[in-house]
């Protein structure tokens, strides 16, 4: 194949990704392949969360609490969050990246959504941790 | 540097140029739901984080999910979880070079709708049925 990297008449490339001689070969990769591999985990933990919302729904707080407790819904419980915190850091990421282009507003929104997933995804782990730890 | 000024870079119109198309439709709502289901994962730490509480946390959480707006909440949470785990698995199918051909994307793209519409009607039917 014909190199015209440094033709930009031809190619895709800006002047900064010849200039740096990588394009988004980094780490681009990466987190595209993380991306779908917690897609496919995402598959059976979600049907598994709708069968343990679906078996908890309307159901008393001691009961709610012993259910959640048991290690077989817990353990998918907590995978379930790794899963799907990863997976919608990098898939909102992506959006800000399609639609934040100034710099500053781009880097606050990029931190705000990490920051954001870790919370959402540490408040539910030590939630579900608590419930199983403590129930009796 | 020496450097000739770069030529312009070919650009893409945006959605409003287009016509409307079920894979592009099933494309737009894929991203829109996984926005919302973002923000639906502050609702999934609310009922955990009450749950940790106490009974009494857990009451008032369940009192918003038991009413008419929590249920409408929960349908459409529902909804949009099954189209946006869907919408994943065709994206997987396309991932492996499968299902490129007009008439498969086409009814890959309506079986997102239509299998997402099904599976929460399922879902709901067995939940009120079970009580």
């Amino acid at each position: 194949m014909v190199d015209n990297r440094s033709d930009t008449r031809v190619s895709m490339r800006t002047p900064l990704a010849r200039a740096k001689g990588l394009g988004a070969a980094g780490h681009g990769a990466g987190e595209w392949w993380i991306h779908r591999m917690t897609a496919v985990s995402n598959v059976p933990l979600v049907v598994a969360f709708v069968i343990i919302v679906a078996a908890i729904a309307g159901r008393p707080y001691a009961e709610a609490v012993r259910f959640v407790s048991h290690p077989i819904v817990a353990i998918p419980l907590v995978l379930l969050i790794v899963s799907i915190a990863n997976h919608m850091r990098m898939g909102v990421q992506i959006i800000i990246e399609d639609y934040v282009h100034q710099k500053g507003a781009k880097i606050a929104a990029l931190m705000a959504n990490t920051f954001f997933a870790i919370v959402i995804a540490a408040a539910c782990i030590f939630s579900i941790l608590k419930i199983s730890f403590t129930a009796a | 540097m020496a450097m000739n000024a770069p030529a312009p870079r070919p650009l893409s119109p945006h959605l409003q140029i287009y016509r409307w198309s079920w894979t592009m439709a099933m494309s737009v709502v894929h991203r829109i739901t996984g926005s919302a289901l973002y923000a639906g994962t502050v609702l999934l730490t609310i009922w955990l984080v009450a749950l940790a509480s106490g009974p009494e946390a857990y009451s008032w959480v369940g009192w918003f999910f038991g009413s008419p707006i929590g249920y409408l909440v929960l349908f459409a949470y529902t909804w949009i979880l099954m189209h946006h785990m869907l919408g994943g698995v065709r994206h997987l199918i396309w991932d492996f070079g499968h299902g490129m051909e007009p008439t498969e994307r086409i009814w890959l793209a309506r079986m997102t709708l239509i299998g997402s519409t099904l599976l929460t009607v399922l879902i709901w039917a067995v939940v009120l049925l079970a009580r």
